[in-house]
């Protein structure tokens, strides 16, 4: 099926016929611009308060850009497309700005880790911007919405075609919601940086960017249904089960944490439907699951992709998937509330959380356990292939942070590790370890795919990459696991009289060393991003091993990534 | 599932006959040790969900079989806690440390002194060390505790006093003054300001030069709470202006400031936060730093 060869297609895509028009969605998202204008044209105006106007102003800018661009495609004919091709171009769009936001929230977060080591860094008397509580919701959207969610559009898009073969449905939607995402979070960031926020952690976004991110999710998850609807093959591939949960759970999770009322429709001001221990609840249930379905089930989506797909190894168990996919899905809902142990939660809302988590466990390392399984039988190129070990040392990090989130979640433990650095480090072994080095490895398979190329520009960069985020990690998480304990253990010391040994400053003297460690161990990641987007940047402009496969004759081996096989073979 | 029984060659494993973009799936069963442990964290959950509080129900929950309560168990902890300190906490109120201080051997019961010490530390950590620093050492605009000098006084009642009612602070009893701010509000010139700073500097330090004009100043605007020389007094918390030690800084530069805008350092009354002995052991903590008088 696969192979058919490039001749073909070359015959097909000079058949005039095929070109079609791509204009169905012309209206709706014309009429969602014109209306997004007029709002951010009355909140500028009218101005319910002084910090919406520069807002409003992005988003008069974003809308008015979005209509010329529509205009612009209409008059020029540019939404034609190739119905023998995938719809690449918003993927493409979409690997670049995963780097863009990756190097943008980690930078930031490199320097926040400065200033938790030298508090003066950066601190400005008169520049509120630059303060640790400004820039660190800038970093965790960075990366987790940024970086995270970028990726997460981009390889679902990507793999939701070839699992389907068919390309994604609804003609300009995806790349709506590929440019209306990233609207939202220039102005969640923005925000960030000048004091807007609705003090959700990792749901800081005011109620009108939330708005205008349920508008766009919802169109996400359009796109998604309706291509797997419109798919050519029998079965849903397991990866767009994963997929699917993350999008609708994530629809859910978004809508009810941030049901608030506007102080007024035109400020930038809301207030929580949710009061008291019920907003806590509300909150931990959203950031528990943002965890549960962003970071985990949709990048599970992309494990199982990938890792087969490099590997070029079957899925070890198609049972073991399914199972293990409807345990996570039913099971990470309700194991919220260990974030909120010995708090004013009652307490058997806290047992739940905890039992939960506990049954959790397994259904997790299902994931990890499919992941490894897959690649036996091809360890060789584990040695051979740093794109294939990137992806599969993600796997490992992923199996070791799910064993910890459960034990974390134990009360008697989380009595220990609840508020110090020992959940830092856990929450970052999961995202460097697993999240960022399941999206390279994403990265470096996608980008000669889409771009056409026969390789990377370079696997030694990919080697030198795997090597610098895997000592940054082990030097972030190890940091991170000794202050953690000596906090807690520093905390619960008492003396003989039964007095508290050490003041809460001098505990935070004992820790600068490991803050520094672990500032050190994020510009190693950091680093290794960089060589990542050099890499990336040297692929697309078809240097070194990044031969053009146009240039070359296609072997049987080596298909053209971007056409749809079944289509190319004429059927 | 397919028919054929299609077999992997590499696992031996059979196929399940699903192919997407050329990935295949085994039909590799699920394993055993997993589905065990699987089922041995649900039998402990439902055990643990039985022994401890833990299912809702329409007006409370199950409290479960051991009587295990979060809130209960830190009612008991506390309770025993101001058990065990209650009778130090008694002998603080009727030990008089003003005269204790002064002649140790008036203290029958040493043991009273250890436990002041050792709870004030501890107190001190909790709440003074944000704004005194670790151990009282101070920072610009905080006072350095470890010193002998005082502004509103350097005894035992004194500092009792200072720690109950606060200073500037919003109760009735707080200590109270003002430093106005003398540039900000227009009560002298910026010329004046800078013969005034130089008269200041000049107080604590000789060789700087002398200006009458300044000294004119400073007898007209400042010689009602820091004295004629510059003494400063305890009555106002006017701080020694002929002495080495500058609460905001000594250079001529941090003077300006501090005579420009004024200076209303803050400290919160700790009466209501903290009970009456722990007070006295905060005091005697305090006293014992190194300056207590």
């Amino acid at each position: 099926m696969v192979g058919k060869g490039q001749t073909e297609r070359f015959v097909s895509t000079q058949n005039a016929s095929i070109i079609k028009n791509n204009t169905a969605a012309l209206i709706p998202i014309s009429m969602i611009c014109v209306l997004g204008f007029l709002w951010a044209l009355f909140a500028a105006s009218q101005g319910g308060d002084p910090v919406i106007a520069p807002h409003a102003y992005m988003f008069m800018f974003a809308f008015a850009l979005g209509i010329f661009a529509l205009v612009y495609g209409v008059v020029e004919h540019k939404f034609v497309y190739n119905p023998y091709e995938y719809d690449d171009s918003v993927i493409r769009a979409g690997v670049i700005a995963t780097i863009f936001w990756g190097i943008a929230g980690m930078l930031v977060g490199v320097i926040i880790a400065s200033q938790l080591a030298f508090p003066n860094f950066m601190y400005f008397e008169n520049l509120p911007w630059t303060n640790f509580g400004r820039l660190r919701p800038l970093h965790t959207s960075g990366v987790i919405f940024g970086f995270g969610g970028n990726a997460l559009i981009a390889t679902s898009f990507y793999i939701v075609q070839r699992t389907c073969r068919t390309r994604l449905a609804g003609g300009l939607w995806p790349a709506f919601v590929f440019w209306g995402y990233n609207l939202f979070l220039v102005i969640a960031g923005t925000g960030y940086l000048m004091g807007i926020t609705d003090a959700r952690e990792y749901a800081e976004p005011e109620w009108y960017a939330d708005i205008w991110l349920t508008i766009v999710w919802v169109a996400y998850l359009m796109v998604f249904m309706m291509t797997l609807v419109k798919r050519k093959e029998k079965h849903i591939y397991v990866a767009n089960w994963f997929f699917l949960s993350f999008i609708v759970t994530i629809a859910i999770l978004h809508i009810v944490n941030n049901l608030s009322m506007p102080v007024s429709f035109f400020g930038a001001k809301s207030y929580s439907l949710f009061s008291g221990v019920q907003d806590a609840m509300t909150q931990w249930w959203y950031g528990h699951n943002a965890v549960g379905f962003f970071l985990t089930t949709g990048f599970l989506g992309m494990m199982y992709y990938f890792i087969p797909k490099r590997a070029n190894r079957p899925v070890w168990s198609y049972k073991l998937s399914i199972v293990h996919f409807w345990t996570v899905i039913f099971i990470y809902i309700w194991a919220g509330p260990h974030h909120l142990h010995f708090t004013a939660l009652p307490q058997w809302t806290q047992t739940m959380g905890m039992v939960f988590s506990i049954m959790l466990w397994m259904p997790s390392w299902g994931g990890m356990i499919n992941g490894f399984m897959t690649i036996s039988g091809a360890w060789d190129k584990f040695r051979t292939d740093p794109v294939l070990r990137l992806l599969i040392i993600s796997v490992a990090f992923y199996g070791m942070a799910t064993f910890e989130g459960p034990l974390m979640a134990v009360r008697v433990v989380n009595a220990l590790s609840h508020y110090t650095d020992w959940t830092i480090g856990h929450v970052h072994a999961g995202a460097l370890g697993w999240n960022g080095m399941v999206t390279f490895g994403a990265i470096y398979c996608m980008v000669p795919w889409l771009w056409k190329k026969k390789d990377l520009y370079s696997l030694r960069l990919v080697e030198w990459h795997f090597w610098l985020a895997t000592v940054g990690i082990a030097f972030y998480a190890a940091a991170m696991w000794v202050s953690g304990i000596t906090q807690g253990l520093m905390w619960r010391a008492y003396t003989d009289l039964g007095f508290l040994e050490y003041s809460f400053i001098e505990t935070v003297k004992a820790m600068k060393p490991y803050y520094i460690i672990r500032t050190t161990g994020g510009l190693l990641y950091l680093t290794g991003m960089f060589v990542l987007t050099f890499n990336v940047y040297m692929t697309i402009k078809g240097k070194g091993d990044a031969v053009a496969l146009d240039d070359t004759p296609a072997p049987a081996s080596k298909p053209d990534p971007t056409a749809i096989p079944e289509l190319v073979a004429g059927e | 599932m397919s028919n054929d029984k299609k077999i992997d060659e590499l696992s031996g494993t059979e196929v399940t006959g699903h192919e997407w973009d050329g990935i295949e799936e085994l039909n590799t069963p699920m394993p055993r040790w997993w589905l065990g442990i699987m089922l041995l964290t649900v039998v402990w959950s439902v055990g643990y969900v039985i022994l401890m509080p833990g299912i809702p129900l329409l007006n409370s929950y199950t409290k479960g079989l051991l009587g295990h309560t979060d809130r209960g168990r830190v009612d008991t902890a506390i309770t025993d806690m101001h058990e065990a300190r209650s009778v130090y906490a008694q002998k603080l109120l009727t030990t008089d440390f003003q005269a204790v201080l002064k002649d140790p051997d008036l203290l029958d019961d040493p043991a009273v002194f250890r436990f002041a010490l050792a709870q004030g530390k501890s107190l001190f950590g909790d709440n003074c060390e944000t704004c005194h620093g670790a151990r009282g050492r101070g920072f610009i605009g905080y006072p350095n505790l470890n010193d002998d000098i005082w502004l509103w006084g350097g005894s035992f009642n004194e500092i009792r006093q200072t720690i109950t009612y606060g200073i500037r602070s919003t109760h009735d009893e707080s200590r109270l003054s003002i430093m106005s701010a003398f540039g900000r509000d227009e009560i002298l010139t910026r010329e004046e300001i800078k013969s005034l700073t130089d008269h200041v500097l000049s107080l604590s330090d000789t060789t700087k030069d002398k200006s009458p004009r300044g000294a004119t100043l400073f007898a007209q605007n400042c010689v009602s709470c820091h004295g004629e020389n510059g003494g400063g007094s305890r009555e106002f918390g006017a701080p020694d202006l002929t002495d080495a030690d500058w609460l905001y800084g000594g250079s001529r530069a941090q003077i300006r400031t501090t005579i420009f805008n004024g200076r209303q350092g803050m400290m919160p009354h700790w009466n209501q936060r903290l009970s009456a002995d722990q007070i006295v052991a905060l005091s005697v903590y305090v006293h014992s730093l190194g300056g207590g008088e």
